[in-house]
């Protein structure tokens, strides 16, 4: 479980967001929507310690990330990420992409870790692309490459930060089904995503973002059918032509 | 018209193959020590980032000659004895050249965007897995051409050492000269093989960066 509790965050002086409260239940997938420069990509970064938050508090499992004694390299371990620019190690194969955390922090061995590596290239629909490097593979294959890699560490929470928005509109469902699959077998994620059919069919709640705030909360029905605030309405009909 | 050169080209070669172990132990130690200096420019700790810098800026604005003369006559006064010319040139090279390569590093490290760190992060990597699988290899092959340029400089530079007494090949050369009163034809000899190694070496390294820019690691 991931407890949102009263957090906020400045950049220097000006303040980014503005006492976020969630909670996240195991199996939960909940999508973030909202204007760009709205908070949504830094709340996802400051849920794996990749940026600090000045007041609240984040729990995962029990675990507060502002608690000096957290070994922040720990709690990574089981919070996957997947990036909007897929940022796959340009150096290395798919495979070795794949392989590098849980042979350098896992301490697996080469050859369970590719055997593991090849089962998820599989589950992503990419076995031959085992051994291409980043740059020969499209888009769609790079971000597909890349949720591998975050699931290669075996992670409990899977966070997503606009994983579609740098992909060429065919490329866009090949990582959306892949992520209804995750999120139907049960993985916990959070999502933020424009992605509005995505939401629709896989979202147990959404929540829309603005100006650092949390504006509106539902689960899909409500939020789609009713909201309730009007900056909502007039996002989502900009959003949903 | 090389009648002296070829007189005296054993004694000249033990030169060049002293210039090439000098420009060795110089490009190993400095490139590696220069990896950290690069990664001590951009670290966020206060501790290492000042006294890094301050080395960097320090040895950088005197020249190369300074460092190699200071190091071989303040040694002794510190260590109680005189250090052999070879050695206490290869300690003055790479803690010149440490800070040319570090400066280089620290524009490769600074290349790579803050989300591929933070993907690396994300995975559980620490710190310094990080470093040693992410930004090193790829600092390193992107700026591969700027190392190669940076050794050429090192591998030329090397012959300042003639000034403590190391029979490097200007020193042996220099030496001939003495005797035979050749010099044209001597430094022409050791220009033309200078000329050629770092020409050469200029080649590889245009050759390096069409490849990153095809593989698209640069």
């Amino acid at each position: 479980m991931i407890e949102i509790k009263n957090v906020s965050k400045w950049y220097g002086d000006t303040q980014v967001l503005y006492d976020i409260n969630e909670v996240i239940d195991r199996g939960q997938t909940v999508v973030i929507c909202g204007p760009s420069g709205s908070g949504k990509s830094t709340l996802l970064r400051c849920i794996n310690g990749l940026e600090p938050y000045q007041k609240g508090e984040i729990v995962v499992d029990g675990i507060s990330l502002n608690d000096p004694k957290t070994n922040l390299y720990k709690l990574r371990q089981k919070i996957g990420m997947v990036f909007q620019r897929f940022e796959l190690y340009p150096h290395m194969t798919a495979v070795q992409n794949i392989t590098l955390a849980p042979m350098k922090v896992l301490k697996k061995s080469r050859k369970e870790a590719e055997r593991k590596a090849m089962e998820l290239l599989e589950r992503v629909g990419l076995p031959e692309k085992a051994h291409a490097y980043p740059a020969n593979l499209s888009g769609g294959q790079q971000q597909r490459v890349a949720i591998a890699r975050a699931l290669a560490m075996e992670p409990d929470y899977m966070l997503f930060d606009e994983p579609t928005s740098a992909l060429d509109p065919e490329m866009i469902n090949e990582v959306l089904e892949v992520m209804i699959d995750l999120a139907r077998e049960g993985m916990t994620m959070i999502v933020v995503t424009h992605e509005m059919g995505f939401a629709r069919e896989v979202a147990d709640e959404i929540i829309f973002i603005d100006e650092g705030r949390i504006v509106e909360r539902g689960t899909d029905e409500e939020f789609f059918t009713n909201p309730k605030s009007e900056r909502t309405k007039a996002f989502l009909s900009q959003i949903l032509v | 018209m090389f009648d002296a050169v070829f007189r005296n080209l054993p004694f000249l070669m033990g030169g060049f193959l002293v210039t090439l172990q000098l420009t060795f132990c110089a490009l190993a130690g400095g490139i590696a020590l220069g990896v950290l200096v690069g990664l001590g420019r951009i670290s966020r700790k206060k501790w290492i980032y000042y006294p890094v810098t301050l080395y960097v800026n320090f040895i950088r604005n005197i020249p190369l000659i300074l460092v190699i003369f200071w190091f071989y006559f303040v040694m002794p006064i510190l260590a109680g004895r005189a250090m052999p010319p070879f050695i206490s040139a290869v300690i003055s090279f790479i803690i010149f050249e440490a800070t040319y390569f570090g400066e280089i590093f620290r524009a490769g490290y600074q290349s790579i965007s803050r989300d591929l760190i933070h993907a690396a992060f994300a995975t559980g990597l620490t710190y310094s897995q990080t470093a040693r699988y992410i930004l090193v290899p790829i600092a390193f092959r992107r700026m591969l051409p700027s190392l190669i340029t940076q050794s050429i400089v090192t591998f030329q530079d090397t012959s300042l050492a003639f000034v403590i007494g190391l029979q490097e090949f200007v020193r042996r050369t220099s030496i001939v000269d003495n005797l035979e009163v050749r010099s044209i034809q001597l430094f022409g000899f050791v220009a033309l093989v200078f000329f050629i190694f770092c020409f050469l070496g200029s080649r590889v390294a245009r050759h390096f960066e069409e490849k990153g820019r095809r593989t698209g690691v640069i």
